[in-house]
């Protein structure tokens, strides 16, 4: 891919000798941009819509407060079964019959490459660019609170799959919806599996894809000097392509293999980087709960704070969007509710690790500008962010960290960067397609449509500006949310049934470790 | 009680000489059950893409249905031809954990296996599955070569 990649770079930049072709492609870029920001404007302004007469978005507190719900009627199920969910990981409990099967590790590592990426990345940069230090306090406490939504969603995501004399199986939100609410005698499942699936296709769309492209193309034009957007867009819709239509598994199973130690390596890197300044680390942690109740000078203040952590910590981890049940809906378990204990580590591992992790590195490399006569931040021209050293924002602030501690390591984000971004896109556009087909049926061609309709997206949102595609990402991801929380409430009950039917049976020791 | 042998099978041509081997200590033994195993190399812990995952189960029906028809059915057919009573078995994992394992369950007592045809790099760095096996198994093990 970096071949493909180089290539098509090179080709640019002799294509753009000529200053009229080169003023073409920008002004393409312009146009795309503008059209993108008009048709999603009124779609972004509903989601998030603030409280009458506050600043504070309805849509965070409906996530936060789902959260905390399912926290507290599980009573801390995070906490209680986080060292079984440990042993499901390991396998301590898999029937050694079933091996061969997908098991819990897979399930999970599956997940995990659709959720960490980006998000960890630039979506922190993000979130503390703009909400300050403070804003790591907000995404921890969701990243933990998050774990309850996930589950949730993941138990019914399993209890309720669709399994087919194929042996093939599709889960997920619509199918707990329609068959869950039919079996509680509950009206309108089918209503809200409809209306989750328009927003799933548009989520993977936008965060799952354009989101993705935009980054991406963002890293490497940081590297190779300024291109227009939409040629990353052309050499990524053809490699995706190239997975998802063409069937060419090895670049797909390459990226699965080399996205885990990106993954280790980001964590190792940012260790190393914080080992090195490990006298900082008390001023940071002072920063962030400073930040978190006071905001030290951001937009907002305190508030502006809570809001873009927990605006990031959800489109990082993805705790209530209702996309990991899709992904973990293919285990192989009697017991439903043992996928919703391992899914319960993904927001830990994504947010409250990784995400912390990038924040830590952002706020002691001091590429956030301190004014010293108040110790608060200082704001850029425009008011909306805080200003940096060289005004880098998104994954540019977060590169220029890890730079400030390892200069070399850019190189590594970069490449980092491209793979997230393309495993990710693998990802949601399996989610996409599984509520494309929910919807339009499970035919080749209905699959093909919506194959090449996401490839055309990622040259979209390469082009388009950081803005609005985050801003659409954001919306259309949390439009999921919306529709997946208001089914888990009506659901809960089943899940709760479910965790005393098995707690009850641990403790009578009915349900054993098998001895491998 | 009779004695049981389990015959582990990698579907090359060199798994003929360990059925070869395993027929005459048979008849030499007398009353003896043979047991032949052929374990698919699989990981619990490798990564694999969500739609991988979502056609696992159909996968790994494929794939036993395969390993019985193409590896084991002939062999055990080949071994009842010979008057013997022999039965098979295949199973998912890691080859000689899993050798070792079927052969516990069954009460085995030993396992024949040929000479590892396998030159890829990865057995220079982590050794063959033969090598693992006789290092790790609970019985003894023969390896013909």
């Amino acid at each position: 891919m970096n071949r493909l990649l180089k290539t098509a770079t090179l080709g640019t930049f002799s294509l753009l000798a000529t200053p009229a072709l080169a003023q073409e492609a920008a002004s393409l870029d312009a146009r795309v941009n503008e059209a993108f920001a008009n048709a999603t404007g009124p779609f972004v302004s509903f989601i998030f819509a603030p409280f009458p007469g506050t600043e504070f978005p309805w849509i965070v507190m409906w996530l936060v407060v789902a959260a905390t719900v399912f926290t507290v009627y599980f009573g801390l199920v995070q906490l209680r079964f986080f060292g079984h969910a440990i042993s499901l990981v390991k396998g301590d409990y898999s029937d050694p019959d079933d091996a061969g099967e997908v098991s819990h590790f897979q399930a999970l590592a599956t997940a995990l490459s659709g959720t960490v990426g980006l998000g960890n990345i630039a979506g922190v940069a993000v979130a503390v660019g703009i909400g300050g230090p403070g804003a790591t306090f907000w995404m921890i406490l969701a990243g933990l609170l998050g774990m309850a939504s996930k589950f949730t969603e993941c138990t019914l995501g399993v209890k309720y799959r669709n399994e087919y004399p194929d042996g093939t199986v599709s889960g997920g939100p619509m199918y707990y919806m329609s068959k869950g609410f039919k079996e509680q005698g509950l009206p309108g499942g089918k209503i809200l599996a409809v209306l989750f699936s328009i927003f799933c296709i548009l989520g993977a769309l936008g965060g799952g894809n354009m989101f993705q492209a935009n980054q991406a193309h963002a890293q490497i034009s940081a590297i190779t000097g300024d291109y227009p957007g939409w040629i990353t867009g052309v050499v990524f819709a053809v490699v995706v392509f190239m997975v998802i239509v063409g069937g060419v598994k090895s670049i797909a199973r390459v990226t699965e293999k080399i996205v885990p130690f990106m993954g280790i390596m980001y964590v190792g890197a940012a260790l190393i980087i914080l080992l090195v300044n490990f006298n900082m680390i008390g001023w940071a942690f002072g920063q962030i709960f400073a930040g978190a109740f006071t905001g030290l000078g951001v937009a907002g203040g305190f508030v502006g704070a809570l809001i873009q952590g927990f605006k990031r910590a959800a489109f990082s981890n993805e705790a209530g969007v209702g996309s990991a049940a899709i992904a973990h809906s293919a285990v192989r378990t009697k017991e439903p509710i043992t996928e919703g204990f391992v899914s319960l580590l993904e927001p830990l591992i994504d947010t409250v690790v990784i995400c912390t992790m990038t924040a830590l590195v952002i706020i002691i490399s001091q590429q956030l500008i301190i004014d010293e006569a108040t110790g608060n931040y200082m704001l850029n021209e425009a008011g909306s962010a805080i200003a940096t050293v060289d005004g880098n924002t998104g994954v540019a602030l977060t590169s220029a960290a890890f730079a400030s501690g390892i200069s070399w390591f850019p190189y590594v984000l970069a490449l980092a960067v491209v793979l997230f971004a393309f495993s990710t896109m693998i990802s949601w556009s399996y989610y996409g397609l599984k509520a494309w087909t929910y919807l339009f049926g499970e035919s080749k061609a209905s699959e093909l449509i919506f194959k090449v309709i996401f490839c055309i997206f990622i040259v979209i949102g390469a082009a388009a500006s950081l803005g609005p595609v985050i801003d659409f990402s954001d919306a259309a991801i949390f439009a999921m949310a919306v529709v997946n929380i208001f089914a888990l409430y009506f659901l809960m009950k089943v899940v709760r049934a479910e965790l005393q039917s098995y707690s009850a049976r641990l403790k009578t020791g009915e349900i054993q470790k098998f001895s491998h | 009680m009779s004695t049981k042998l389990v015959i582990g099978l990698d579907g090359h041509t060199s798994g003929e000489r360990a059925l070869e081997f395993a027929t005459t200590l048979a008849e030499q033994i007398g009353n003896c059950e043979l047991l032949v195993a052929y374990v698919i190399e699989w990981s619990p812990y490798s990564f694999q893409t969500a739609e991988e995952n979502a056609q696992r189960h159909k996968r790994r029906e494929e794939e036993i249905s395969t390993a019985k028809e193409r590896v084991v059915e002939p062999a055990v057919a080949r071994l009842t031809s010979a008057g013997l009573t022999a039965s098979s078995v295949v199973r998912h994992g890691d080859v000689a954990d899993t050798l070792n394992a079927i052969a516990k369950q069954a009460n085995a007592s030993q396992i024949i296996v040929a000479r590892s045809t396998d030159t890829r790099l990865s057995k220079r760095i982590f050794g063959s599955s033969t090598a693992n096996l006789v290092m790790e198994a609970d019985v003894p093990v023969t390896v013909v070569s």
